[in-house]
């Protein structure tokens, strides 16, 4: 299992580079802006990530306003409810979760982690971010259109989407939500194409596939996951347009809208539905395989001890994103569609809970006889394996067909999947931060600082959701302006409801004081050096830190063994670096 | 530290708070016991798991957090033990799959005794239309949807004649008696939606959706939309009261036909219909 004890091929013939004068940029304009360097798009990619999810946060505020303290805030009507609801959905899940793991973490770690100077196709990188920004300026849009952005949910279900009971409907909203997501996934596939080859063919010598980090494995599979169903998206997005400009019935039935007859006739709504779950099941998988991979890499760091069972880890996520194009017909149980199949998808849903309970396993297995420091990357990697648990064995409430006939549309779905593709990977965003600003910026963020935000960030987060399930449970549907005081209601949930809005309001303060910990330890932050954390995968070997463009100096790194040889038995230190060739002497000296 | 205490009171407080909250489902009125007792199994079986790993997670932060001197012990993989691990989890994954689909059989097999009824949705509220003597409904189309004919039930379907019409208003079921749900959206995606029941359907524009239940207590229900279906989608309530026999029949027979509901339209027509 293991390389570190293998034959070593000593004649490996360098890989020098001695005049990089030619590809680096030559104006600030094109280091810093019209950059080609994965690092720096990285940065533009999660800075505009951030921005766009402060959006977000604020957007789940209202909701939380209005939840617990119904007609408290005047504006929110229920229009602008819907709207809230819509984009704040809409910006969690795509532009801000798919963008930071893959445009964000994606772009900074593949180049590094693999051994490659940049991306394969450098100048396509960069066409990749700025197209991702013309996609949130467009849905920013959208706010300021007249009739404001569409209400539709983000699930977008016609014909709702694009009528005018419906917020945005009849007018901008919808339009705009459409050609921002066509331009996102156009931006994506950019990006995702040069993920994916970059990992194929740029890694350096010596770095097989299966001695990569876990964090490369999730990404890749996440990006060719992406690569696989964002089509979907992009071609109902396509037709839902046209029935919406051009008049064409592609999910447009004959329908009477307020006692008018409409002139669509003979589509199918259904369809629609197929096609956006078709991409929107496996888009839970693109946000968690990242999260899942870096996890891994965070506990093994932090607990000094190699992740157990690596090669079923990698077969778990692989397995995990092809059964996951099998399963997406489980957000429709209750669509209308024909009811058989749902043994089908029931099937396949809980056959899903194999390969990813086997991973909560493995990270748990890995602390076992470990050496944990309880930093902040380890505390938010527990934290995430304690939501992850929980929201994914509500999953198999939702998933078991009949059992989601109850709790489907109610706030047990919301709580399911905020636990489970909400607060589960963020946390793992946060402890990826805390880990990998080192190198980023050569400084530490600020321990006390990050401790306070941790400990908010998971209670508060586990305190706004869990009791958020017996409030579906309850029977209370989801996406309700208002509920009032119906008979089903045995015991009021008012008083539940004001706690989690309580709740979210001080987490998302929390947020603010990452943000600030983030700006102030730029400047402030202890110095860390290449490596504090001890960590033996590649990033952390670079000649400089932050590292400089080309990533490696003069000469491309020669990787020896796994990623994971920590406490190696016999081993000067506690961790061998993936270029160090212990036992046997340097292939060639530097 | 810290964390192995908050962990353990994690578990702690969530057992506590399940067993302990007034929040729980309410009181069923249907048949669909089924789906509680499966909902049941599947909260005791998440619950131990939950329990087990979050406090064995525990566990392990204590005892083996970084002291001076501590080095982790290196071990790649267990064959062995990821074999168990696979066996035991799927063996729990089978055994809440398996009555799920046990129960998901009967949901979809309507029995033959069943009575049908319509809901038709629109925006925003609740019609019905149930079918008459014959027991069977008369076609309909939403192009033959106008002031005169809300429902769009079709005036040449012999079949529609006597079939009951509750434009906007309550519906009416005997108690004991299947019945299946014939649902139909006359412009957007709805969810017929009573909690007390169990069972939901989304009704779709230019589709007849189903589900079947039998009503086991009487009383009044509160019918809510449970798909998003536009601003109104919060206020769009109804009601559903289930009967006795006899006080089912007396509704019943206050209720207008469709022949009886269309005749003044026909009387005023220039041109005498079929």
């Amino acid at each position: 299992m293991v390389d570190a004890t293998q034959e070593i091929d000593t004649d490996i013939p360098p890989a020098e580079v001695p005049e990089l004068e030619l590809y680096h940029p030559k104006s600030w304009w094109t280091t810093y802006v019209f950059s080609q360097d994965a690092k720096i798009i990285a940065l533009q990619y999660s800075g505009t990530a951030f921005a766009i999810g402060l959006v977000a946060l604020v957007l789940s505020w209202l909701i939380r306003l209005q939840l617990g303290f119904p007609g408290l805030v005047d504006f929110i009507t229920p229009e602008a409810y819907y709207q809230i609801v819509t984009m704040h959905g809409m910006i969690m899940v795509v532009y801000l979760l798919t963008a930071l793991f893959l445009g964000g973490f994606g772009n900074y770690l593949i180049p590094l982690m693999v051994g490659a100077r940049d991306m394969v196709f450098p100048y396509v990188n960069m066409l990749s971010y700025w197209i991702y920004l013309l996609a949130v300026l467009v849905l920013v849009a959208s706010f300021f259109a007249p009739g404001g952005p569409t209400g539709a949910g983000w699930t977008l279900y016609p014909p709702q989407a694009i009528l005018g009971g419906t917020p945005g409907g009849q007018q901008a909203g919808i339009l705009l939500m459409l050609a921002s997501l066509m331009l996102f996934i156009i931006g994506f596939t950019m990006g995702g194409l040069n993920y994916v080859v970059t990992i194929l063919q740029g890694r350096t010598r010596g770095m097989t596939l299966m001695r990569m980090p876990l964090t490369l494995w999730g990404i890749f599979t996440a990006t060719v996951m992406a690569l696989l169903a964002f089509p979907a998206l992009f071609v109902a997005c396509v037709m839902m347009m046209f029935d919406r400009v051009l008049g064409t019935s592609f999910f447009m039935p004959a329908l009477v809208e307020m006692g008018e007859q409409l002139k669509y006739g003979g589509g199918s709504p259904i369809l629609f539905q197929h096609l956006f779950w078709f991409f929107g099941h496996p888009e839970v998988y693109i946000v968690a395989l990242p999260a899942f991979g870096i996890v891994s890499d965070l506990i093994s760091v932090h607990a000094r001890k190699n992740i157990f069972g690596y090669r079923m880890m990698v077969w778990a996520i692989v397995i995990i994103g092809a059964l996951s194009f099998v399963v997406w017909a489980h957000h429709m149980y209750v669509s209308g569609m024909d009811p058989r199949f749902g043994f089908f998808f029931a099937t396949t849903t809980l056959v899903i809970a194999v390969p990813t309970a086997l991973k909560v396993y493995n990270w748990i297995l890995t602390l076992w006889r470990g050496d944990i420091h309880l930093r902040l990357p380890m505390l938010f990697a527990l934290a995430f394996i304690v939501t992850f648990l929980n929201g994914g064995l509500t999953g198999l409430f939702l998933g078991n067909v009949v059992v989601d006939v109850p709790l489907s549309d109610t706030m047990f779905v919301v709580a399911h999947f905020h636990m489970v593709m909400g607060v589960a990977p963020i946390l793992v965003i946060f402890g990826a931060i805390y880990h990998w600003y080192p190198k980023i910026t050569g400084r530490m963020l600020d321990e006390k600082m990050g401790r306070f935000h941790f400990w908010v960030t998971f209670v508060g987060a586990y305190a706004i959701f869990f009791p958020m399930h017996y409030v579906g449970l309850v029977g209370v549907p989801r996406r309700y302006v208002e509920l009032g005081d119906p008979a089903f209601v045995t015991t009021p949930v008012h008083g539940l409801n004001a706690f989690i809005t309580v709740a979210a309001l001080v987490v998302g303060f929390a947020q603010l004081v990452f943000l600030f910990n983030i700006v102030w330890s730029l400047r402030h932050g202890r110095p860390s050096g290449g490596n504090p954390w001890g960590a033996a995968s590649l990033e952390w070997q670079t000649p400089e830190t932050p590292p400089g463009h080309g990533n490696w100096g003069r000469e491309l790194p020669i990787v020896y063994r796994w990623a994971y040889d920590y406490s190696v038995p016999g081993a000067p230190r506690d961790f061998i670096a993936q270029d160090d060739p212990w036992p046997q002497p340097p292939a060639r000296p530097s | 530290m810290a964390i192995a205490v908050v962990l353990v009171v994690v578990v702690v407080g969530s057992v506590l708070f399940h067993l302990l909250s007034p929040w729980w489902w309410t009181p069923i009125a249907s048949n669909w016991g089924y789906i509680d007792h499966t909902l049941v199994i599947t909260f005791w079986i998440t619950g131990l798991v939950f329990a087990s790993v979050v406090l064995f997670m525990a566990y392990c932060v204590f005892r083996f957090r970084h002291r001076e001197g501590a080095r982790a012990r290196y071990e790649p993989e267990s064959r062995r033990l990821e074999l168990w691990l696979t066996v035991i989890t799927a063996v729990g994954v089978a055994a809440l799959l398996t009555p799920g689909l046990f129960v998901w059989h009967r949901f979809v097999t309507v029995p033959d005794e069943a009575a049908d009824v319509e809901v038709i949705a629109q925006q925003w509220q609740w019609s019905y239309r149930l079918p008459g003597e014959d027991g069977r409904l008369g076609q309909s189309s939403a192009r033959l949807i106008g002031p005169e004919n809300p429902l769009g039930v079709d005036p040449d379907d012999p079949a529609g004649a006597d079939d009951v019409i509750i434009e906007a208003g309550d519906l009416h079921l005997p108690v004991d008696r299947p019945v299946r749900v014939l649902l139909r959206s006359i412009d957007v995606l709805h969810d017929f939606y009573v909690p007390e029941f169990r069972a939901k359907m989304d009704m779709v524009p230019g589709m007849v959706t189903y589900f079947w239940f039998t009503p086991t207590r009487t009383g009044a229900f509160e019918v809510l939309c449970a798909e998003l279906c536009g601003v109104g989608h919060a206020f769009m309530r109804g009601a559903v009261q289930i009967d006795g026999e006899a006080d089912y029949q007396a509704w019943l027979g206050e209720q207008p036909t469709f022949a009886a509901l269309s005749r003044p339209v026909r009387l005023g027509a220039a041109a005498p219909m079929r």
